[in-house]
């Protein structure tokens, strides 16, 4: 991958019909897959736009990278990606990754799945493989409820948003996704909005390039579920909001991101450090102490 | 393709079945381990946890087995071999992601050393009463392999098997031991590596743009797979799919996709049936059993040819598919089948429907935590000769 290609071309020359209908990301999007399913003023689109933006700035040859995801909105991101693509099972992207992660020690690995997929069902699945330092990106796009079902209440739906299983207002405590994530041990945790594209396009290719346990949590717009039962207006009004209320603070204390019903968002790069890999830990140990009989995993 | 000589351990061994079952996975190829600890399986994984790094394997301790399944899925779509070890409770969390690997058609082995159920029931003793949730235990129409080996040798020799059929057939591979067999020490009988043949997978060298991960004809051709990371920009899903492994969510596809997971075994069935017969040419009662019982019934069948009744003995290993036709045929033949598990009844179900009255079928129960007294089972063929 040359990284002089842009996906939009600065010459005048006009081009070719054949070329202008092109669709500039056309080599790492499934076309065939599309129209796709997600309803218009949904932030996923935007997320994916970035992750190939990301991707591209990466310089990673993307036939060795491979994305995983679970199952919801978000969950249909893996099939709209020209790479190698994997839609596990509800909860699952995370461990299904590992899979790959160290079944393939050459590949980088990346799930793309959503907040009650990776923070409610695969919350174990997700603390664990931070702790153990898995190589690997997880960007959890955080739209505050399930979607995909209608709109209930998850682990991130704020105190007293409404949801279609929290109707009178959600009761329950949510979590802080880069403090549960720095706490578990990742080694590198940002949070955007999908009105930051080009910051969060800049995260992604940050966490692909980072060795280990990369974390990205981007809030993103629901209009047909969200929005429209806790009445925050449109998909436009969505972006106002997180424009208005969105404060970049590098390096915050992850403990102070709680996200409070249609308050104040902090963003930013919070956590970046370098720590080995579960990968190169395992095996820095293992020659030590195995010396010459110790026989290194080289893939397939 | 012949094993690989570094991961053969070559030679006699004195050792249990747990441990054979580790040194047949390794022997048959198996570098990806993802386990999680449940007595009495867990010297499988402990042995691989010695064995692998010295062999260049990967493994790894999971927060669970609904992980440890998924991380076996996801490895074994990278090229290597991989299986996960355990026991009833996990066997049941690994429902979820067994179900995923049948229906991306993965090759894989799960190994369940059968204990006393239901939920945490005996952990130490023994138990035949998965046999049903290994056949049907994830949601929806789908069929796999399973066997059930009857000592330490079989543990080594019936894991090698079992890869082999989980890459001939592209799917996930049940290995149904038990308590008493995984936990027996015997002789075991470890062959040089170039006596053992394995069967490789078969990888896709064409044009990339032509490729197609799954192949909907029910038949014993199926699809060749690629490794990820090799270019060929694979999409897998566990929903309902095309040949180019796109979801499509209407009636026709889930027709071909279904009939094709479901009929690639059942039309296969005779080719990947294996049992053992003995004394059932001239038999008036046959005894059909499996794992732990068929040692218990062969006492049984001794006893009572000794007694001067004309009894044999129909060993199951590979247990699905079920040899259905070789059940009708001797159903014409025989007054009766004798079916001793450790369970309430569930391969005898199976028996009983395909003698389809023509025979009679005797269960002999037995809830788990103990084998069967061979006396009881002497009783039900005296009962079935009468």
């Amino acid at each position: 991958m040359n990284v002089t290609e842009q996906p939009f071309s600065q010459s005048l020359e006009i081009p070719s019909t054949e070329e202008s209908l092109k669709h500039p990301m056309e080599d790492y999007l499934r076309i065939e897959r599309f129209p796709h399913i997600w309803c218009a003023t949904c932030g996923l689109g935007t997320v994916l736009t970035a992750f190939i933006t990301g991707l591209q700035k990466s310089e990673l040859d993307p036939d060795k990278v491979s994305v995983v995801s679970g199952i919801g909105c978000t969950g249909r991101s893996a099939g709209y990606l020209r790479l190698d693509s994997f839609h596990s099972t509800h909860g699952r992207a995370v461990p299904f990754a590992t899979g790959l992660a160290l079944g393939n020690p050459e590949l980088k690995v990346a799930v793309i799945s959503g907040d009650g997929d990776l923070i409610a069902i695969g919350g174990n699945h997700f603390i664990h493989t931070a702790r153990r330092n898995i190589d690997m990106t997880v960007i959890c796009v955080n739209n505050f409820n399930y979607a995909m079902t209608g709109g209930q209440a998850g682990p991130t739906t704020p105190l007293t948003a409404n949801a279609s299983t929290a109707p009178y207002g959600c009761y329950e405590y949510p979590f802080n996704l880069p403090y549960l994530a720095e706490s578990s041990g990742a080694v590198y945790v940002a949070r955007w909005t999908a009105l930051h594209i080009r910051r969060l396009a800049n995260a992604i290719c940050e966490a692909l390039l980072k060795p280990g346990f990369s974390f990205i949590e981007v809030i993103c717009p629901c209009s047909t579920l969200y929005a429209r039962r806790n009445r925050l207006g449109s998909g436009l009004d969505l972006m106002k909001h997180y424009h208005d209320q969105a404060i970049i603070r590098h390096g915050a204390d992850t403990s102070e991101l709680q996200i409070d019903f249609q308050k104040e968002i902090i963003v930013g790069k919070f956590v970046d450090i370098e720590k080995p890999t579960f990968a190169r830990k395992r095996d820095d140990y293992l020659s030590e102490r195995l010396g010459k009989d110790y026989v290194p995993y080289k893939g397939p | 393709m012949k094993a690989d000589p570094l991961g053969v351990a070559t030679g006699s061994h004195y050792m249990d079945g747990d441990h054979a079952c580790a040194e047949g996975a390794i022997a048959a190829g198996c570098r990806y381990l993802a386990g999680y600890p449940i007595t009495p399986s867990t010297e499988v994984a402990e042995r691989i946890a010695v064995r692998f790094p010295k062999v260049g394997g990967m493994f790894i301790q999971m927060e669970d087995e609904l992980a440890s399944m998924a991380a076996v899925v996801g490895a074994t779509w990278t090229g290597v071999k991989a299986m996960t070890v355990t026991s009833g409770p996990g066997f049941s969390l690994m429902m979820e992601n067994i179900g995923l690997a049948a229906m991306m058609e993965t090759p894989c082995v799960v190994v369940n050393v059968q204990r006393g159920g239901p939920s945490t029931g005996l952990p130490t003793l023994a138990a035949q009463a998965d046999m049903m949730q290994a056949r049907w235990g994830s949601h929806g129409d789908y069929e796999i392999i399973a066997l059930s080996p009857n000592s330490p040798q079989e543990c080594f020799d019936l894991t090698i098997t079992a890869f082999n059929l989980a890459e001939q057939w592209r799917v996930p591979v049940m290995f149904m031991m038990d308590e008493c067999v995984g936990h027996m020490s015997e002789k075991v009988d470890i062959p040089a590596a170039d006596e053992i043949t394995l069967t490789a997978r078969k990888f896709y060298k064409g044009k990339k743009a032509n490729y197609k991960p799954y192949k909907f004809n029910g038949q014993a051709k199926l699809a060749p797979m690629v490794k990820a990371g090799d270019g060929y920009r694979i999409h897998v899903t566990g929903l309902t799919h095309d040949e180019r492994g796109y979801p499509l969510i209407d009636a026709e596809t889930q027709a071909r996709n279904v009939y094709h997971l479901v009929n690639k075994i059942r039309n296969n069935a005779e080719k990947i049936c294996l049992f053992e017969e003995d004394q059932v040419a001239d038999a008036e009662v046959v005894v059909i059993s499996y794992g732990i019982s068929s040692r218990v019934a062969l006492k049984a069948v001794e006893q009572a040819r000794e007694d001067g009744l004309k009894v044999g003995m129909l060993r199951l290993i590979v247990v699905w598919p079920f040899p259905e036709q070789r059940i009708k045929q001797l159903a014409k033949q025989v007054k009766s089948f004798v079916v001793p598990e450790i369970n309430l009844g569930q391969i005898s179900l199976e028996v009983e429907r395909n003698a389809a009255g023509q025979a009679q079928t005797i269960l002999v129960p037995h809830p788990g935590g103990w084998v069967h007294d061979p006396d009881d089972i002497l009783k039900a063929i005296k009962e079935g000769a009468a």
